[in-house]
């Protein structure tokens, strides 16, 4: 590797973008280190590559550099992380330099932050379920291990404590722990702050690796801090058979840093300045999630976005939907009511739930009631919204029990405090009573069987 | 000769090449030390961009390029289907180790395995492109006839006789001044669409088992439909159930651009899941194109090709094919990824000003054709369709709906209601349901066709009343149109709503569909009769017989099943 260390000089500076003289010598997505004349270095790594020049953006940003006053050397590799479970328990910046005073860690391995192509034939199909102690999301937006589902969120809304009581009570039907990799992307201090304490006062802070990448450290940095946490996480998962849980917090902050670096070398915008290819590199990160035959450990994602103005259709949130195993939306409107979590079900999906409930796995009446829990509870939105116009005597008799259905859902099946813990029987058992509500002809999706099975069992508890 | 030159740029995956003159637009080249795979994009004096198939880390000025001298080709031999393959063809199953490696080459069969050859003709004929020589059984659904490759045309001097053969040992020759072998493997370039003797008109449905589709949007065999949809509408578990069900002999899934695991999905659900006509694993009709989301971008683009000139190669045997593409948005993304690095002037949203007619001419080559030899086959096209913000305006949605003759909208409202599949019934649309009425009359009903103007009739009523509803409350209807909101309403959960997970429910075929359609409408005749006989809505609501018409879809089976609920319905 030292052979191929070339000094250049620099050419020309734009934003977070340098030109520099390469002779050649430089590949493409290779690394640069930059030395300013007070001996601080900087890393960058190259986007263009020609047979005298080169495009290199400057993670930490290119603030106080001068042309005539540095000096670049080649380091003639990708960036890369050194990995070993002495990971964990660590605390790194965004590019994965040790940032807890202690040393850094010895490495089995060093490892391309881009990691590798993941081959589907060697996937292993994600099924199993994973109990968070949270109803709505057990009872109805069920996650597997290996799953990758996001937060979709809003300025004051409890996204972050929702995923620190994911990742405090998510246990996995053989009480297995995850290790947590969280990945804090461009947001304040005490956001990362918060996750620490919860993950220390759960004990789990043993079991973690934090990548900080605060708000006010440079923007460019956070094109990599996910894909160094992904390539830790990957690396517990898959080499050392843990069940990882990564949490990654704001990937739109992570979007509009791919933004800026885009319109700095001048591409072709697609929707609201974003480039044409934020899907495909959105990609690139979601995928390292799964896990893979004949491996031990997992790898789920739970990324965290804030929607910019609470639009769905912004292209970050959108195109990570269009990625990710499904998405949990998060409401204002049920949060000022005072639900907590205040989830939009109805937006709201998990794309593998299917397999990863039902007999053997949860309960044989969970699919059906999930199903019957979203149908009544749009046909419910429905009365209410016709309520608000007509008032409550305009709408037939037979329609008022949805809105105590709806109500009794928000307030008793999906409404729980941060701290409490439900199995999933006990949240099967409140979907059975918030449903029993109506009356029977409205179950359209519940079979006689489960109807037998479990509604006597539900009664006599209610007796 | 292989013309072989040096990089002198690298730009994500477009690399420009210098002293490459006498390379052709298309061809392939292998790039670097690593010998990455890509295609000349553009020929400039002589240079040349290519598009690399492959992430370029660590690619540098100065390495190798060289020409492989032919376009980009598919391996078309026995041994296909079954089979997974990335977006060039390269089979999945063989690679090491649980990642895919850059410079990765593989043969697409294995041409060690012997199989066991008929022959079908004797020598001393003359034959043209097309004519089948043999055949060998590739699985216990396809029989896999060897032709006479497109072009080659002369005197049958030679016909290997029955027994073991490897796909490249000769089974035949051709005389034409010189001496040609035919092997049971042939290369065809992907971008090329396969010969045919004639197009012909479509006359007969796909049958997919899908109510919404079969009964009121239908697809015929050799048609092209798109299904645009936001996310989480139900585009992929669409194209997973007509993967899973339709009466075509072969199905191409092209995973393009979308997750690794709906693609290890099928290779799960495949061997398992039998189809419903000749009750076989479907695995033994299927082959798989995934360049999954996280595979580099350019293959994306040539993945949808290399699935299409498969589909057309079974067809050509006279088979329906029918190929799904999942996204096309992903496809046509790719295109314009390429397009920007080329720095070529972008059209709407960034897109290539040629991509409507690249979009024109990749559902043109969907058809129902006599082929070279005379048979009948058809290629079906289905293409998913990802719009940004779920904006059916912007460019790949607008164009795709021009070229398609049936498309399925998907609906984010009734997606978040759960009613799935979340087809739109006042939007899709489907320009196969007058030349296949025919079909339904003589194989399911005559009273089909004035069955399915009534139940969309009721549908389209709903839709009106519904806007009645919205402002003043249902209490203003009169009781019978109270009513007809009942009969939508079991249209819609006892018809049109189709899960894709309940063992009965996510395949009806044609008879079954007409079955619950009559016990549907029956049952609105009776109830009006009531209605008039001095009932309420709310006691026919309320009625169980009311819910277990509705929940008909999971019970009815057979003729008995229908016979026993009609029964009940006519004495209601
Ligand atoms: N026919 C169906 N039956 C049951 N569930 C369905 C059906 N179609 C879609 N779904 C549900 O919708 C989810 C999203 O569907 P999917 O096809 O993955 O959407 P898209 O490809 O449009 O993003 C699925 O995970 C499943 O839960
Ligand atoms: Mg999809």
């Amino acid at each position: 590797m030292s052979g191929s260390i070339t000094f250049s000089s620099v050419q020309s500076i734009r934003g977070s973008l340098m030109v520099i003289r390469t002779n050649g010598k430089l590949g493409y997505e290779e690394l640069v280190e930059i030395e300013l004349e007070n001996g601080e270095k900087r890393l960058g790594r190259s986007l263009q590559v020609s047979e005298d020049i080169a495009v290199v953006e400057v993670f930490e940003g290119t603030q106080g550099l001068s042309p005539r006053d540095v000096k670049v050397r080649f380091l003639g590799r990708p960036l890369e992380l050194p990995v070993s479970n002495e990971l964990l328990g660590r605390i790194f910046d965004g590019l994965g330099r040790p940032i807890d005073g202690m040393p850094e860690p010895v490495g089995v391995e060093e490892l391309d932050i881009n990691g590798k192509i993941l081959n589907p034939y060697k996937r292993e199909y994600p099924d199993e379920f994973i109990q968070t102690g949270v109803s709505v999301i057990d009872g109805m937006l069920s996650m597997v291990r290996g799953q990758k589902l996001p937060i979709f969120s809003g300025s004051g809304l409890p996204h972050d404590m929702l995923a620190a009581q994911i990742a405090r009570q998510a246990t996995i039907a053989k009480g297995e722990e995850f290790a947590v990799v969280f990945a804090a992307i461009g947001v304040p201090a005490d956001t990362a702050m918060f996750f620490r304490r919860e993950l220390e006062e759960s004990g789990a802070l043993k079991r973690s690796v934090l990548f900080l990448n605060l708000a006010e450290d440079p923007a460019v940095e956070r094109i990599v801090t996910p894909r160094v946490a992904l390539t830790a996480a990957e690396y517990l998962a898959f080499e050392e058979g843990y069940h990882v849980l990564a949490i990654l917090t704001d990937m739109t902050n992570y979007g509009e840093a791919l933004r800026e670096i885009s319109m700095m070398r001048e591409e072709v915008p697609s929707r609201r300045g974003y480039p044409g290819y934020l899907y495909t590199d959105l990609a690139t990160i979601f995928e390292r999630s799964g896990r893979i035959t004949g491996r031990k450990g997992s790898l789920t994602q739970l990324p965290i976005l804030s929607m910019p103005a609470d639009d769905i259709t912004h292209p970050i949130p959108d195109l990570t939907a269009y990625i990710t195993e499904g998405q949990i939306v998060l409401s204002k409107d049920l949060y000022h009511k005072g639900v907590y979590p205040p989830v939009n079900v109805l937006m709201s999906l998990s794309r593998l739930m299917k397999d990863g409930v039902g007999e053997g796995k949860t309960r044989a009446d969970h699919k059906e009631l999930s199903d019957q829990l979203y149908n009544s509870y749009s046909k419910a939105m429905d009365v209410r919204s016709l309520a608000e116009i007509v008032g409550e005597e305009g709408i037939p008799e037979s329609s008022k029990k949805y809105l105590q259905f709806a109500d009794a859902f928000e307030n008793k099946f999906m409404k729980q405090d941060p701290y409490e813990n439900r199995d999933i029987d006990t949240t099967l058992n409140l979907a059975w009573d918030v449903l029993s509500i109506l009356p029977e002809s409205a179950w359209t999706n519940i079979s006689e069987k489960s109807k037998k099975v479990y509604l006597s069992v539900v009664q006599k508890r209610s007796i | 000769m292989k013309v072989k030159g040096k990089i002198t740029e690298v730009k994500g995956t477009v690399v420009k090449a210098s002293n490459v003159s006498g390379i052709q637009m298309n061809e392939m080249v292998r790039v670097g030390e690593l010998g990455l795979v890509g295609e000349v994009v553009r020929v400039e004096g002589d240079s040349a961009y290519v598009q690399v198939y492959e992430f370029t880390t660590g690619l540098k000025p100065g390495e190798p390029v060289e020409g492989l001298g032919s376009p980009l080709s598919v391996t078309l031999a026995p041994g296909i289907v079954g089979n997974i393959y990335d977006g060039l063809q390269r089979p999945l199953s063989t690679i090491e180790g649980y990642s895919i490696f850059r410079g990765y080459t593989a043969e697409a069969v294995d041409v060690n395995k012997a199989w066991h050859f008929f022959p079908v003709i004797k020598p001393g004929v003359k034959v043209e492109g097309g004519e089948k020589i043999g055949y060998v059984e590739e699985t216990e659904l396809i029989r896999h006839y060897i032709m006479v490759p497109p072009g080659v045309k002369g005197n049958l001097t030679y016909v290997a006789p029955e027994g073991e053969y490897k796909v490249n040992d000769s089974v035949a020759e051709v005389q034409n001044g010189e001496k040609q072998s035919i092997s049971m493997l042939q290369k065809w370039s992907v971008r090329v669409p396969r010969p045919i003797k004639r197009r012909l008109v479509a006359s007969e449905p796909l049958i997919t088992g899908q109510r919404v589709i079969d009964a009121f949007f239908p697809l015929a065999k050799g048609g092209s439909a798109a299904v645009p949809g936001g996310f989480g509408t139900g585009k992929t578990v669409l194209l997973h159930q007509m993967a899973s069900w339709a009466n075509s002999r072969v199905v191409v899934y092209v995973g393009c651009g979308e997750r690794g695991n709906e693609m290890v999905e099928l290779l799960k659900t495949f061997p398992k899941l039998n189809d419903p006509i000749s009750g076989k694993p479907i695995m033994q009709k299927s082959i798989m194109i995934a360049n999954t989301s996280n595979m580099p971008v350019a293959a994306r683009e040539a993945s949808v090709y290399v699935g299409i000139t498969l589909a057309e190669y079974y067809r050509d045997m006279g088979y329906d094919s029918l190929m799904l593409a999942d996204s096309t948005s992903r496809w046509a993304e790719a295109l314009r990824e390429i397009s920007g690095r080329l720095e070529e002037i972008p059209a709407e949203e960034g897109y290539p000003s040629y991509l409507a007619s690249r979009i024109a001419s990749f559902y043109e080559r969907a058809g129902y054709v006599e082929t070279l030899s005379g048979d009948y086959g058809s290629v079906s096209i289905i293409g998913a369709v990802s719009p940004p913000g779920g904006d059916f305006t912007e460019p790949v949605t607008t164009h795709t709906l021009r070229y398609v003759k049936a498309f399925w909208l998907l609906d984010p409202n009734l997606a978040y209601s759960r009613h799935y599949p979340a087809v739109n019934w006042i939007s899709s649309y489907s320009s196969y349901v007058e030349p296949l009425s025919d079909w339904w009359g003589f194989n399911v009903s005559k009273e089909f066709e004035t069955m399915r103007r009534q139940a969309l009739d009721i549908l389209f009523k709903e839709e009106s009343l519904r806007n009645i509803v919205r402002l003043l409350g249902p209490e203003v209807l009169p009781e019978d149109e109270k009513l007809l909101l009942e009969a939508a309403n079991m249209l819609r959960e006892g018809f049109l709503k189709q899960s894709a997970y309940h063992e009965v429910d996510r395949y009806t075929p044609p008879l079954i569909q007409y079955y619950l359609l009559k016990l549907i409408l029956t049952f609105y005749e009776r109830a009006k009769e009531k209605l008039k006989g001095g009932a309420t809505v709310e006691e026919i609501r309320s009625s169980p017989l009311y819910l277990e018409v509705i929940r008909a879809r999971f019970n009815v089976k057979s003729k008995e099943d229908f016979e026993a609920l009609m029964k009940k319905v006519m004495e209601f």
